[in-house]
């Protein structure tokens, strides 16, 4: 029999009941789009997060003071307190050739005022390289200007929304406002970039570092941010960075460098397993569509009993009666998820319409993955029902009307 | 061609044995016309099904065309029906969703004959047995004579060398039954050997040889008395 024969009696065989293969392709459409979807949802999810990383900078490398790993080895009898990571420590990473930017950070919240106009903000003291590492953009004016790293000014920038908020319509730029005490004048505003990852840098007020340690009375950094040279110079500058703070604190590791590439790694590990888990759970209606194809089948193998033994009477062998039964099961979880994936295509249309920031996708694979696991689904299901076709007795099945 | 012999058919009723062929020595040459008779239950379908390989024979031999199929797989024997048996049947079994053409073209289709050879061949059969203007139509389109006749020509568009009818006339009114022995009788003149289950005595005195059923036993053949 040839193959587009038997596609075309497959075929006649399914529409001539219509109205349980239509149910049959419903159940298996369902099935196949929220697996779709949920997978897609889960992978879009991920890209999210990934995205968010990776637009806070390029190969970056952040220096945070004190150790977070556990050792072996005995607890120390004396209690060991972090040594503080100081500005001179954050200078002194310039050196490394495998460093192309440093930018200590220092983070508070203080008032800020303009005028009677007050609210709390997050102040960070920084450099002007923190500009390029941390991809911000400028609005209007410009950021803090390059220079020693321990000379203040009382200059600010300050993010778009706290712009609106303090300044309302007005020009900011030039104009004067108060963190604490202090007057600042501001020199520029941050482009909106909007939230990435919680931190929403249209509410800061960037100040340089040496100002803000005043400001705050410390010395000590919140962290220090370092931008690699490039990709492959990330393992030579977190061991440089390891290296130059242990010569500057007597031998000692007190600090923990994470890398921009280990926190996205994990993130991504964690997203995929979660796509997977989702998508197991969807795959349960895929289940049961399968089952209601296997049902549908065994129905028809029963109503067709006398079609059944004619076609073996006709000359055809177990084979190929096996070969028909199968081909309809596996059409109509072919079209049910052909049909499954255009739900899932719409609906994410829809819901990225609803959810513009989120930048919802199709997983791109997932068409592939639709259409292999409703195959899949349809001939185990149809297993059954084919092999008790192909075993049918012709003289019983032709002996009944 | 045909020799059947030691046959033996048992089914299994409930918790009784029921003995539907004994021992039936049987054979028939090439374009010979056959009408197996007998009253019902006397085993004649069972035979008629065991000649065309629709049901397997508990013990005996079956030779068709010096084919021992008794011994032959599900695969051979499939290919032994395809290309040497004809079956009419007293219910038709044409395909309720296919129109006379593509119940026609069945056989065909299934041994994987080419579209554009199918058709000539399909048209020329159906236009020889008189309904070349019913092509398009489904069977519940068709009298019961018609209907019939898609059958006879679905047995003969393969050229098999036997067909086997079981009541070809039993759902049929008296005209049309004529009409369909007649067309039968016609086949079996071009060298087609015709064996029909009947147990109607007029259409069966229409046969050249005769064999009288009782209790799965062959107990009158026209053909060993004279």
């Amino acid at each position: 029999m040839q193959a587009r024969d038997i596609v075309f009696f497959s075929m006649q065989a399914t529409t001539a009941s219509r109205g349980r293969t239509i149910l049959t392709l419903l159940a298996m459409a369902i099935g196949v789009s929220s697996v779709i979807l949920l997978i897609s949802l889960g992978d879009s999810g991920r890209r999210y997060v990934i995205d968010q990383f990776a637009s806070l900078g390029t190969n970056l490398l952040i220096v945070i003071p004190g150790r977070s790993e556990t050792i072996g080895g005995p607890p120390p009898l004396l209690g060991e307190t972090p040594r503080d990571l100081t500005l001179d420590d954050a200078i002194a990473l310039t050196q490394s050739t495998a460093i192309r930017r440093v930018a200590p950070i220092i983070a508070g919240s203080a008032p800020v005022s303009v005028k009677q106009l007050e609210r709390e903000m997050v102040v960070l003291g920084s450099s002007s390289d923190l500009l390029e590492i941390r991809h911000l953009e400028m609005n209007q004016g410009r950021f803090l200007p390059p220079g020693d790293l321990d000379r203040g000014g009382n200059v600010c920038v300050i993010g778009s929304k706290g712009r609106k908020e303090l300044f309302g319509n007005q020009q900011a730029l030039g104009k004067w406002l108060r963190i604490g005490d202090r007057r600042f004048r501001v020199i520029g505003v941050l482009a909106d970039t909007g939230v990435s990852l919680g931190e929403d840098m249209g509410e800061v007020v960037i100040i340089p570092v040496a100002t803000a340690q005043s400001l705050f009375n410390k010395v000590s950094l919140f962290r220090i941010v370092v931008e690699a040279s490039n990709e492959d110079a990330i393992g030579r500058a977190k061991k440089a960075i390891l290296s130059i703070i242990r010569a500057r604190h007597e031998g000692e590791d007190d600090i923990t460098v994470i890398t921009q590439d280990a926190i996205l790694a994990t993130f991504d590990k964690i997203f995929r397993a979660l796509t997977l888990t989702v998508g197991g759970i969807a795959a349960i209606s895929l289940v049961v569509a399968g089952i209601m194809i296997m049902n549908i089948m065994l129905v028809a193998v029963s109503n067709r009993h006398s079609e059944i033994g004619l076609l073996k009477a006709l000359g055809a062998p177990r084979t190929q009666i096996m070969g028909l039964f199968l081909t309809e099961s596996a059409l109509l979880s072919i079209t049910g998820a052909f049909l499954g994936f255009l739900l899932a295509y719409s609906a994410m249309k829809l819901l990225a319409g609803f959810l513009p920031e989120y930048n919802l996708a199709l997983a791109p694979w997932s068409p592939v993955m639709a259409s292999g696991l409703a195959l899949g689904t349809g001939i185990i299901f149809g297993v059954l029902p084919a092999r008790r076709a192909s075993l049918l007795e012709p003289a019983l099945a032709l002996s009944r009307r | 061609m045909i020799k059947l012999q030691h046959i033996e058919r048992v089914f299994l009723v409930g918790e009784e044995e029921v003995h539907a062929l004994r021992d039936v020595d049987f054979s028939a040459s090439r374009g010979e016309y056959i009408a197996i008779m007998g009253p019902s239950g006397s085993g004649k379908s069972t035979l008629l099904n065991i000649l065309g390989l629709l049901d397997r024979p508990d013990g005996g031999t079956y030779e068709l065309d010096d084919i021992m199929t008794t011994s032959l797989d599900d695969k051979k024997q499939a290919n032994v029906r395809r290309h040497k048996i004809g079956f009419v049947f007293q219910f038709f079994h044409l395909v309720p969703r296919l129109t006379a053409e593509q119940n026609v073209e069945l056989p065909l289709v299934l041994a994987g004959v080419d579209k554009t050879e199918r058709k000539k061949r399909v048209l020329e059969t159906l236009e020889s047995f008189g309904i070349g203007d019913r092509v398009h139509h489904r069977p519940d389109q068709l009298s019961g004579g018609q209907r019939q006749r898609v059958a006879i020509a679905r047995a003969t568009i393969m050229k098999p060398t036997v067909i086997l009818a079981d009541e070809p006339t039993g759902n049929l009114d008296r005209a049309s039954g004529n009409d369909v022995v007649d067309i039968l009788e016609e086949l079996n003149s071009q060298g087609i050997t015709l064996i029909m289950v009947t147990h109607d005595p007029e259409l069966g005195e229409r046969a050249k040889r005769r064999i009288k059923m009782v209790d799965g036993r062959i107990e009158g053949d026209t053909a060993t008395q004279s």
